[in-house]
């Protein structure tokens, strides 16, 4: 986060000078700068989506109308959606990258600093589109997160700047990724080849992949709903001719990449952080890689699962279904090595530890209620109930937003020169772990009983987990505010941080000081 | 408070419940398997209990072992889900075939085939107002009600063919384990055969716009007997509403039948009193559109306004089209005293 105090600490580094205050952050072109600002970004985004889950929840703490009128609900639900996915997770995993990656590799930077520096500076633009659609005659896009038509061309201007910003977003995260790609294939230190590099940098090689692949084929569909709204063509208008499912299949073949974008570098991190509080190297190394990478490429053939009810051919059901099956088996690996680590390891349980634990555990819950939903025939049942509500937030949640606090907590003390504090770091985990679980472990409850998802007022049956679930969200939120203490405290001060504070850790971001010099490894460092 | 899917009533539903049990019980024992193994080593591996670390970090037999397994496992998965599939989706030799069509939001249903032939009708949310605002006690079946249930007989085979006029929806009774989308301009279908008469609550499944959450489906399970009286009774009620479509009404006669209309299918959101939501759904009360030339509102009403929510209404009848037109014309403070006819609405749809 904000480690480097403006100045001082590299005016003698360099000859020339840096700009300081506000014109720093503007300019900066090192990879710290951009990492910690895409790490701040992600977290105020966090802050932003979160406000609007709770109003979703507020309304849903029991039947009837009270808070919000459904247009607003509606909208709520879009935004929260967008925001959480493009501003909030994605830019959080692309922190880590910027900060980490050339630290792991020893490369004294990423490969393009001022397109880094751009693509971050694209973000506030597009959060700013987003947010302020809320104010304009018609309100936000209204159509959930998925963006179907022919909903979608029937809302207002806020439609327009949701796309605009998706399109936006969508640059940013393609730059982001050539940066990575560039950087990993290109700047390793002498000496460590791809299958000697650091888990969290194989995943997210990958991830870099899948985002230059898919985030174009987004761009297009939303691309094309703007021209359907505006310019007279019948991409997805059956009275001329189109198709409204065909923007299904569209969308969802980035969506469901989407998912494991967000997903693969969770288990990066996860792979940096279990075995250095097992005291152990990681378990199957190339198989975490071989396993990583298949699910990649099964990302690309599974879309349809999203859709087994808009009624395509059963052979195509049939396919979809058998497809999706055997993306359980390369996760399963993954989950197997995790623990086979952890098996007879020396384990403490810090807080980076504990948050890896807790995404291990969830994560695969929300494998298996995944495995679940690709059964076609149990689908049509729960597709578009809180079942999948609930399945995507231990996905998404659990899975991803855990991972990252393991990584936060993890690196925290390279990042400021300080410890964390411990008793807080875990109280945020124990906290996080029960109201998620009081959140979403009742929806599945909710969706099985036949609870439609996106609805802003519900039959009197769903009315006890609903209140549950709401109690529980609101615990969720607040104790986010804990995690936000613990980073400003640890970059006000505490305990100064050793060059390696984890005794189990490996790799060659622990040997440089803490906090990381504002330039490292300007000569590419000695790797065995 | 429910744990597992509704009690299906149909063979495929009972087969859906039981796969969706035997999976949640196979990733359940899979999930203990793992976890207790890794919270043994949570308990047992301990720093704190000065356990040393062992250096293993591979072990091919283990690490094949565990990729060939979860392959046997999963086939054992895919044969009971394929064959129930293949199930759900052989639609023919229907004994009734009924139309399910979406729209902004309620559903109409159309008896295409079999016993029912003909009958046609409009399926619209029960629920009154003051409910949903919590200004009186809500029912029991709140938001779960309609004013015309769909009505089929008991063990007969009935194919829904769904489509929408707007936007998609998707039409979602569990008891009967059925969902199927509606998609504008397209005809998808799907099936069921229920065991047991009754009533049985589902709702829109897609989200559909504004009242997403409030378009129930609501089926109600007869004998045969039964259903066929209700054919009958249904048939003699369709001809005596059926309006004479070249009468010549006055403002009197049709505004009262303009306001039913307009309650049931416009006060959602331009609201009972005419002030409309602005800005996303403008006041009628004063508006240019309702007091400027007839043509221009008879058009939107017909083919709706492309870029807003306003949908097309021409599944209307002239007659109520006619009638929800003089009424907006002469509520509020509209006051044209201009009647628009039936044959009105007929010239403008040709």
């Amino acid at each position: 986060m904000a480690a480097i105090p403006g100045g001082a600490d590299h005016a003698h580094d360099h000859a020339h000078d840096h700009p300081s205050g506000i014109m720093r952050w503007v300019t900066t072109t090192n990879h710290k700068d951009i990492g910690s600002m895409y790490l701040w970004f992600s977290f105020a985004m966090f802050i932003v989506g979160g406000i609007m889950a709770l109003v979703i929840r507020a309304e849903l703490f029991q039947p009837g109308l009270q808070v919000v009128d459904p247009d607003r609900f509606n909208q709520m639900t879009t935004l929260h959606g967008l925001i959480m996915v493009f501003g909030a997770i994605m830019p959080a995993f692309v922190g880590f990258a910027n900060w980490m990656i050339p630290l792991m590799i020893g490369a004294s930077d990423m490969a393009f600093a001022r397109m880094n520096n751009w693509s971050f500076w694209l973000l506030p633009p597009a959060a700013i589109l987003l947010t302020s659609s809320l104010l304009v005659p018609g309100g936000a896009a209204a159509s959930g997160w998925t963006l179907y038509p022919p909903l979608t061309v029937q809302m207002g201007i806020g439609m327009d700047m949701a796309i605009f910003a998706v399109h936006i977003l969508g640059i940013s995260s393609i730059m982001g990724s050539i940066n990575i790609v560039t950087t990993i294939l290109n700047m390793r230190a002498p000496g460590m080849t791809l299958m000697k590099m650091p888990l969290f940098c194989w995943t997210w090689l990958i991830t870099a992949y899948l985002v230059i692949a898919v985030m174009p084929v987004l761009a297009g569909a939303v691309t094309m709903i703007l021209t359907d709204r505006h310019f007279g063509t019948s991409f997805f208008n059956a009275a001329g001719g189109g198709d409204p499912v065909l923007y299904q299949h569209i969308f969802w073949f980035f969506g469901h990449p989407e998912v494991y974008i967000i997903a693969i570098p969770a288990f990066g991190v996860v792979s940096q952080v279990i075995p250095a509080f097992s005291r152990k190297p990681l378990f199957g190394y190339a198989s975490m890689v071989y396993a990583t990478s298949s699910i990649a490429i099964l990302s690309f053939i599974v879309w349809a699962h999203h859709m087994y009810t808009v009624g395509m051919p059963v052979a195509g059901q049939l396919y979809f279904m058998f497809a999706t099956m055997l993306i359980a088996i390369p996760t399963g690996v993954k989950v197997f090595n995790w623990v086979a680590t952890m098996w007879r390891g020396s384990l403490s349980f810090e807080t980076p530890m504990l948050f890896s634990i807790g995404f291990l555990f969830l994560f695969t819950l929300g494998g298996f209620s995944g495995l679940v939903l690709s059964m076609t025939a149990v689908d049509v049942q729960l597709h578009d109930s809180y079942y999948v509500v609930a399945h995507f937030h231990y996905v998404m949640v659990a899975g991803a937003l855990f991972s990252a606090y393991a990584g936060a907590y993890y690196w925290l003390p390279k990042w400021t020169g300080h410890m964390y504090d411990e008793k807080l770091g875990k109280l945020h985990f124990w906290l996080s772990i029960v109201f998620f679980n009081m959140t979403f472990f009742v929806q599945h409850f909710l969706g099985l009983a036949g609870m439609p998802r996106r609805i802003p007022d519900y039959s009197l049956q769903f009315a006890e987990f609903n209140m549950i679930s709401s109690i529980g969200a609101f615990g969720f939120g607040l104790s986010q505010l804990v995690f936000l203490v613990v980073a400003l405290k640890c970059i006000k001060g505490g305990e100064k941080a050793s060059a390696k504070p984890w005794d189990g850790a490996e790799g060659l971001e622990w040997t440089v000081p803490s906090p990381a010099p504002y330039h490292t490894f300007e000569t590419p460092p000695a790797f065995k | 408070m429910k744990l597992n899917l509704q009690e299906p009533i149909t063979q495929l539903g009972r087969e859906v419940y039981d796969l969706h049990l035997l999976m949640t019980i196979v990733c359940g024992i899979i999930f203990v398997a793992v976890f207790g193994v890794m919270f043994w080593s949570v308990f047992v591996h301990r720093k704190s209990a000065g356990y040393k670390a062992a250096t293993f970090h591979e072990s091919t037999t283990v690490e094949i072992l565990w990729t060939i397994v979860p392959v046997f496992i999963l086939l054992g998965m895919a044969w009971p889900a394929t064959k129930t599939i293949l199930a759900m989706r052989d639609t023919s030799n229907a004994d009734i075939t009924i139309k399910a069509t979406g729209y902004q939001w309620k559903w109409g249903y159309d008896y295409l085939k079999g016993e029912g032939e003909g009958i046609s009708f409009v399926s619209t949310l029960a629920t009154p107002q003051p409910q949903i605002r919590n200004e009186t006690t809500k029912g029991k079946d709140y938001l779960l009600e309609v004013d015309n249930e769909l009505v089929v007989p008991v063990g007969k085979k009935v194919r829904i063919l769904t489509t929408a006029n707007d936007v998609i929806h998707a039409w979602w009774v569990p008891a009967l384990a059925v969902k199927q989308d509606a998609v504008p301009g397209f005809i998808r279908d799907t099936w069921f055969r229920a065991e047991k008469t009754g009533t049985y609550r589902g709702q829109c499944a897609e989200l559909c716009g504004k009242e997403h959450g409030y378009m129930p489906i609501v089926v109600r399970i007869v004998t045969d007997a039964e259903y066929a009286e209700w054919v009958d009774g249904k048939k003699k009620e369709m001809a005596a509403a059926a309006d004479d479509p070249n009468k010549m009404y006055a403002v009197e006669e049709l505004a009262p039948r303009g306001e039913k209309v307009f309650a049931a299918n416009c006060a959602s959101c331009h609201q009972a009193n005419g002030q409309g939501l602005p800005p996303a759904f403008p006041p009628l009360d004063g508006s240019k559109v309702v007091l400027g030339p007839q043509d221009g509102q008879i058009d939107i009403l017909l083919n709706g306004k492309s870029g807003t929510a306003m949908a097309a209404f021409k599944h209307l009848s002239d007659t109520e089209l006619a009638a929800v037109i003089t009424y907006t014309r002469n509520s509020w403070n509209n006051a044209t005293g201009e009647v628009v006819q039936p044959s009105d609405i007929k010239v403008a749809r040709n």
